[in-house]
């Protein structure tokens, strides 16, 4: 019974890389119409969702994010055209891998939301805050020197 | 000389464990390395090579040295060394091979000199040395050139090992306090057997095609002329530039230095080097040695020329023949030596 | 093997006597029977002295052409099927200049690991013969025979690959066809549950000491500057940690090569702590080929890799769990 209750009050830290031209811009609209998203979510604007190297994921996992998830553009809206699906085959292949080395694959996600899509944004947001904190902490893939000393 | 029955070994293990640390060496995922030893472990002392060798237990690949916590202006610096002799904390490193103990003696005059390195020191003087000697040396052995006796090794206790028996034998007061820490597990005998082990492994070891490997060529006053021969370049062309040879060498001490961040302040930690990286004594002008070759010379001129001018002649290459064995393209001190040793080579 | 040895001999002292090339990449003698190591030669005398072609040359020459095809003259050079695929790879990236090789195309039954052999209980070799699949050991202490198939290098146990480039080939004895699942060990462990997984790559991974030689033998690892090797990059290339530093080195480098890694299985062939790192590109190359339709890098030396193009109707990352995919 106790663990339950440790379990809901753990706050995941997520890592939300979101495209400058949608998703951050969804983001800013969910902001403006008042609507809400956790503030453990850390936004990182990228120029575009292609912006972001598998290196970057793996990066914010072991700098101790619980959950890292991508937002860019629907397919076919990219602001450079196709980037995006450029994004979607890599993140494809990394997000399998990193289950295939046992990562919990509720901790990856890939959302697109459009700058008009602000009510989208809070709810993927939410849902995805959710999904994470009913995981737990994040040990699989969080260099354990960075937490040192807590 | 006393000896315990190989099934009982386990018990002789738990003995120790009771009140000191142990590291053994223990199969894990299809290798043998030196590792903690707990209940349960699959302990492989019949392993002739550990991947790893025991280096690791004095001077880990990976050690943290001190921590740095910033409040304010003021930064605290905390000392994360431990005195396991003060704090009464002993441990047993067992099996180790006679090649990998007179590593650990090539290792002491250099962590043990001035300016002493307490890291190394304070491991080194929690823990009592039981060898193991070598029944069943391989092709790529050669230990005899650098005068090391396998069937024989020295340490605070020595041990034989046959089909039946473990032998044991201790050597200094260490060793005595060992043996009698678990005196109740050991019984008289076992001279002859020993005697016989050993005379039948000398045997070997006299066939073995190494062993006669002519050192002569590498003097202090041969310097010059080996590191000007010629045949670097072949000898280093194959040479993938990986640390394989140095990661898994007794002997090798080179480490680097850097800085981690966590969210509780720097850590300072060290980890093994190796010469073969092209980042080795990487400076602010660059690097000093540019190419393969020139880092594939330094590390076998290091072993063979260098260490013994500073060390009363004293080899940094045991024979140990891990090189021979691990290197993925087939290089080794052995072609080394047989290149630029001497006439008596061929 | 020995006829194609001396066939291979004859070869690149023909070419090297006539000028053809100024030097020939191949393996020379070690010290044993099962140590060749790759080297290469410029004069006749030398092939003479050292060249060896037998059971144990399972290095891929391939890479070491990045190097020497920017030398003057032409190389030539002896590939195995499996090496050829990483060549026209490298052909592909621009790594290497395709008209200063001279591409030999020798044949390959599978190489032995003379690890697997002294595990199975031989040692102090002396010789070693194969006739099918018995492999006759001759030791300082006996005569012994083992079955082929439990002592080939893990590579060539499931290979099935051909030729894909050559300016001429000495094949004297032809591969029997085989049907083999290559994906087999991949399967086995995308069956397990994420715990299970996850504490076998622990496992495995711990080993690891960093030496980097999976790295430095990949002929898809070409970069002039490795990310790892970058003292920026806050990723300590040779710190070895088991907390976190292995996992994250393979899973970048398996990603960093993935759409590139033609399987030649040269990274766990040189790994000292003998972890199955070809099951990490593996995996990559099962997803690709049931995500994005087969694709075997290394076939050609131009066009696109499954990551620099795109379909319109690519699987969404996440269903590539749902199954919908697969």
């Amino acid at each position: 019974m106790q663990e339950v209750t440790e379990k809901k009050e753990f706050t995941p830290t997520i890592v939300a890389f979101c495209c400058n031209w949608c998703s951050y811009a969804g983001a800013d609209l969910a902001g403006s119409s008042r609507l809400t998203y956790p503030a453990n979510v850390k936004i990182i604007r990228v120029p575009c969702s292609c912006r972001v190297n598998p290196m970057f994921v793996l990066k914010a996992f072991q700098q101790g994010a619980d959950g890292v998830i991508l937002c860019g553009c629907h397919p076919g809206d990219c602001h450079y055209v196709t980037g995006n699906y450029y994004t979607r085959r890599r993140m494809a292949l990394l997000y399998s891998f990193l289950n295939y080395m046992g990562i919990e694959k509720e901790r990856t996600r890939l959302e697109w939301v459009s700058a008009a899509e602000g009510a989208r944004f809070s709810a993927v947001m939410n849902d995805f805050v959710k999904q994470v904190a009913e995981l737990g902490e994040n040990k699989r893939l969080t260099d354990l020197r960075v937490k040192e000393g807590e | 000389m006393l000896k315990i029955a190989k099934e009982r070994l386990n018990e002789l293990y738990a003995k120790i464990n009771e009140s000191m640390g142990l590291f053994i060496p223990v199969k894990k995922a299809g290798e043998v390395n030196y590792a903690v030893w707990s209940e349960g472990k699959e302990v492989s002392l019949e392993t002739l090579k550990t991947v790893k060798s025991p280096k690791n237990m004095f001077f880990p690949q990976t050690e943290n040295m001190m921590k740095f916590k910033q409040e304010g202006k003021n930064i605290e610096v905390v000392d994360v060394r431990r005195d396991y002799v003060e704090e009464g904390k002993l441990f047993v490193l067992f099996g180790v091979k006679a090649c990998d103990y007179k590593a650990i003696e090539v290792l002491d005059k250099v962590f043990l000199a001035e300016p002493i390195d307490t890291y190394y020191q304070n491991r080194r003087n929690a823990t009592t040395i039981v060898t193991l000697a070598c029944s069943r040396p391989e092709e790529s052995c050669f230990c005899r050139v650098f005068d090391i006796d396998a069937t024989a090794p020295q340490g605070d206790v020595t041990t034989w090992l046959d089909n039946e028996y473990l032998y044991w034998q201790a050597n200094t007061e260490k060793g005595e306090a060992l043996t009698a820490l678990v005196k109740d597990l050991l019984e008289e005998g076992g001279e002859k057997e020993v005697e016989a082990q050993k005379e039948a492994t000398k045997v070997i070891i006299d066939k073995l095609p190494f062993s006669n490997l002519d050192l002569s060529k590498f003097q202090p006053e041969n310097l010059n002329e080996l590191f000007e021969a010629k045949e670097w370049e072949e000898m280093s062309e194959a040479c993938l530039g990986c640390g394989t040879c140095t990661f898994v060498c007794p002997t090798c001490q080179c480490f680097d230095i850097r800085d981690f961040k966590t969210h509780e302040g720097v850590i300072r930690y060290r980890c093994w080097d190796s010469c073969m990286y092209s980042d080795f004594t990487l400076m602010a002008h660059g690097n000093s040695r540019t190419t393969q070759m020139q880092r594939f010379r330094q590390r076998f001129m290091h072993k063979l020329v260098y260490y013994p001018s500073q060390n009363d002649g004293l080899y940094s290459c045991v024979g140990c023949g891990r090189c021979v064995n691990k290197c993925p393209q087939n290089l080794n001190i052995v072609k080394v030596i047989k290149t630029l040793g001497g006439k008596d080579n061929d | 093997m020995k006829d194609v040895e001396l066939k291979m001999l004859e070869r690149a002292k023909a070419l090297l006597q006539s000028g053809e090339v100024a030097r020939v990449i191949g393996w020379k003698k070690g010290e044993f029977c099962y140590d060749p190591a790759p080297a290469s030669f410029e004069s006749v005398e030398e092939m003479e002295n050292g060249f060896v072609y037998n059971w144990f040359c399972g290095a891929n020459l391939s890479k070491y052409l990045i190097q020497m095809a920017k030398k003057e003259g032409k190389t030539a050079v002896f590939l195995k099927p499996c090496d050829t695929y990483s060549f026209n790879q490298l052909v592909k990236e621009h790594r290497i200049n395709r008209e200063n090789v001279y591409v030999i195309a020798v044949e390959c039954l599978a190489k032995l690991d003379v690890e697997k052999m002294k595990a199975k209980g031989v040692s102090f070799i002396t010789d070693v013969e194969v006739v099918d699949k018995d492999v006759k050991v001759t030791t300082a202490y006996g005569v012994e025979t083992l079955y082929k198939p439990d002592v080939v290098l893990s590579k060539c146990a499931v290979c099935t690959k051909t030729h894909q480039v050559k300016d001429e080939e000495i094949i004297l004895h032809e591969r029997p066809e085989r049907e083999v699942n290559r994906f087999e060990e991949v399967e086995k462990l995308e069956a397990m549950t994420e715990d299970e997984r996850f504490a076998f790559w622990r496992e495995q991974l711990s080993k690891c000491i960093r030496c980097n030689a999976c790295r430095n033998v990949c002929p898809a690892c070409s970069c002039v500057k490795c990310v790892f090797d970058n003292p920026a990059s806050g990723i300590a290339a040779k710190a070895n940690d088991d907390k976190f530093e292995e996992q994250l080195f393979h899973i970048i480098r398996a990603f960093h090569v993935s759409g590139r890694c033609t399987d030649c299985g040269e990274c766990s062939r040189v790994c000292p702590q003998n972890i199955p790192l070809h099951l990490l590109n593996r995996k990559f190359i099962k997803d690709i080929d049931t995500l994005y339709g087969e694709y075997q890098a290394g076939e050609e030396s131009e066009g696109k890799t499954p990551l620099t193009t795109y379909t319109e109707g690519d699987t969404e990352p996440n269903d590539v769990f749902n199954g919908e995919a697969k």
